[in-house]
């Protein structure tokens, strides 16, 4: 059974996910206001954004498996959303930082990133987000065209990686369990996508055919749509 | 000789005003506390009043931390690692009663002793300390206890004892968090003999005025406000006096990030992290750490001569 919304459903979805994605902002910023985020606030606000931030590209990354698997095309249609949100999450995470933490004293921010390789790790991963969320628009695919965009967005696995780098270096050897979780299910996600190209195109070398048609295909969809294109239902 | 005293220290001949003012929070910390009650969260445990305590010169008057905050933010990883574990598992599981301590080593008068044995053993004392993380923040807490060097004069070291080792429970029964392979149980921390006997260092038993809650290492712990709060370890049931230095819990987890002195020292960082900062808990704005904890006065001479960049 394929599911297919139609565009007033699809709106629908979308605003309920957008509601949803508030949801953890909600919670902290409740939590801030009502006093009840522990004895230490400012450090579970920094922590709660970052795993947000996590959470949220790892759902990002979830569209493609889970479209795969179901059928459902139409979940592309929320993957800028999701992805949009873990970049929101994640200039949160660096605010809390920059202001709660280090008190714009540049000279210390400056020799954090330098000297902490975890604190390196994250910035390099929120820097690689910066270009993925500013071309994140129609217009933007448009104008690198679909397959030069794609291989520019592909660098969405290099930040969930250096997202769980920079997870597992911070904590303290007791509490590796939660990030190694992380790690497993990013194993999962990315695993499932080698996977995949290997069935659609055979192992790397021998492999002859141009990779990935089957998202070029919806690239070409989606920009169809941003050129205001009327899709066939 | 002349003890210079900071300025953070008050003189109790003219008034035990540390101990009043932590009666008062401790009211405040109680109504805290009932509201905690009142939510089904975990609160300090009934058992009590330690009596009338003797106030301490060598206290500190900044402002207590709440009592809340005190028993609800711990690292006490045999109760799990996050900071809200240690009050959610502690209270209920951990037995303090029956508790004995087994002091031994190069002593002359081995010992083991029960709780009540310890609480006799000298007059408790409230001690208003600064304690301050290696994960960057602090509190101010007013410990109840003795000093640790009442107990050593009793036991007396021989020639040979140069260091001390407190070993921890780690009973998986009671403690779910020992299960995990990340860390080398038990809990086991050291100190230099003459750190050991310095005034400051303290075993408590309690905590604004109570029995200590079992978050915080019921029912007797090590306070060494000078050093970083892992070297204070909590429900102590061993203390054995040695010749070589003792290899801590943590030293055998990263060597390169935990040291045996691990004292705290704004000009040394911790590998991961600064050390030149501290957020005091209930406050925005971080503070400035200061070398000893703000404790130099009393204790730089144990030290004089050491490269502390080395001897981290
Ligand atoms: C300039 C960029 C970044 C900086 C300066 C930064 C800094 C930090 C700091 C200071 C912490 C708290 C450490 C502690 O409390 O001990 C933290 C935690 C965390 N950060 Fe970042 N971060 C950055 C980017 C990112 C990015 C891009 C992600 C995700 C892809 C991320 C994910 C996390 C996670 C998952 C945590 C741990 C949360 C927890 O413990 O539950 N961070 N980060």
């Amino acid at each position: 059974m394929t599911f297919q919304p139609t565009p007033r459903q699809l709106t629908a979805i979308k605003a309920a996910l957008f509601l949803l994605t508030l949801l953890p902002a909600l919670h902290y910023a409740h939590g801030l206001w009502s006093d009840s985020l522990g004895a230490n606030p400012i450090e579970a606000l920094t922590r709660g954004m970052g795993i947000w931030t996590l959470n949220f590209l790892f759902l990002t990354l979830c569209v493609s498996p889970l479209r795969k698997l179901s059928g459902w095309h139409w979940l592309l249609r929320l993957r800028r959303m999701l992805g949009l949100t873990a970049f929101a999450y994640g200039c949160l995470h660096l605010l809390t930082y920059l202001w709660l933490d280090q008190f714009w004293d540049v000279d210390a921010i400056a020799r954090d990133i330098w000297k902490r390789p975890f604190i390196t790790v994250g910035a390099t991963a929120f820097l690689l987000m910066l270009p993925l969320a500013l071309t994140s628009s129609h217009a933007a695919i448009r104008s690198l065209g679909g397959k030069r965009w794609q291989s520019l967005h592909r660098a969405v696995y290099a930040v969930a990686i250096l997202g769980v780098v920079h997870y597992l270096w911070l904590v303290k050897r007791v509490a590796l369990l939660d990030p190694i979780i992380y790690a497993l299910v990013l194993a999962i996600l990315l695993g499932w996508r080698v996977v995949e190209r290997i069935r659609l195109n055979g192992p790397w070398p021998t492999r002859s055919t141009p990779p990935a048609v089957q998202p070029v295909v919806f690239m070409k969809r989606d920009a169809a749509a941003a050129l205001g294109v009327p899709k066939k239902r | 000789m002349l003890i210079r005293r900071p300025p953070d220290l008050l003189p109790s001949e003219i008034t035990p005003e540390p101990l009043a003012r932590g009666r008062r929070a401790l009211l405040k910390g109680l109504g805290a506390g009932a509201a905690l009650a009142g939510l089904g969260l975990p609160q300090i445990s009934q058992a009590g009043s330690l009596g009338t305590l003797r106030p301490s010169p060598l206290s500190s008057d900044e402002k207590l931390t709440p009592l809340k905050s005190v028993t609800g933010y711990n690292n006490f990883y045999e109760f799990g690692t996050d900071k809200e574990d240690p009050a959610r598992h502690a209270p209920g599981r951990l037995k303090t009663q029956p508790w004995t301590v087994t002091v031994e080593g190069e002593i002359k008068r081995p010992r083991t002793f029960s709780i009540d044995d310890l609480l006799k053993l000298a007059p408790l004392e409230e001690r208003i300390y600064r304690m301050r993380c290696v994960e960057g923040w602090s509190m101010v807490i007013p410990w109840v206890g003795f000093p640790l060097a009442e107990l050593i004069r009793q036991v007396e070291p021989n020639g040979q004892a140069r260091f001390v080792e407190f070993v921890t429970l780690a009973d998986p029964q009671q403690m779910p968090g020992v299960r995990s392979p990340l860390l080398d149980w038990p809990y086991v921390e050291g100190l230099r003999l003459d750190e050991a006997q310095h005034p400051l260092t303290l075993l408590a038993v309690g905590l604004y005025g109570e029995v200590l809650p079992a978050q915080n290492g019921a029912p007797i712990r090590l306070v060494v406000p000078w050093k970083y709060g892992f070297k204070s370890a909590k429900s102590i049931v061993r203390i054995r006096f040695v010749r070589e230095q003792p290899r801590s819990t943590w030293m055998k987890a990263g060597p390169s990030e935990y040291g045996f002195y691990s004292n705290v020292n704004p000009a040394v960082d911790h590998p991961r992290w600064s050390q030149a900062t501290e957020r005091r808990i209930g406050e925005f704005i971080k503070r400035k750490t200061l070398p000893f904890n703000g404790y130099a006065d009393q204790v730089a001479g144990l030290y004089s001569g050491m490269d502390l960049r080395r001897f981290f």
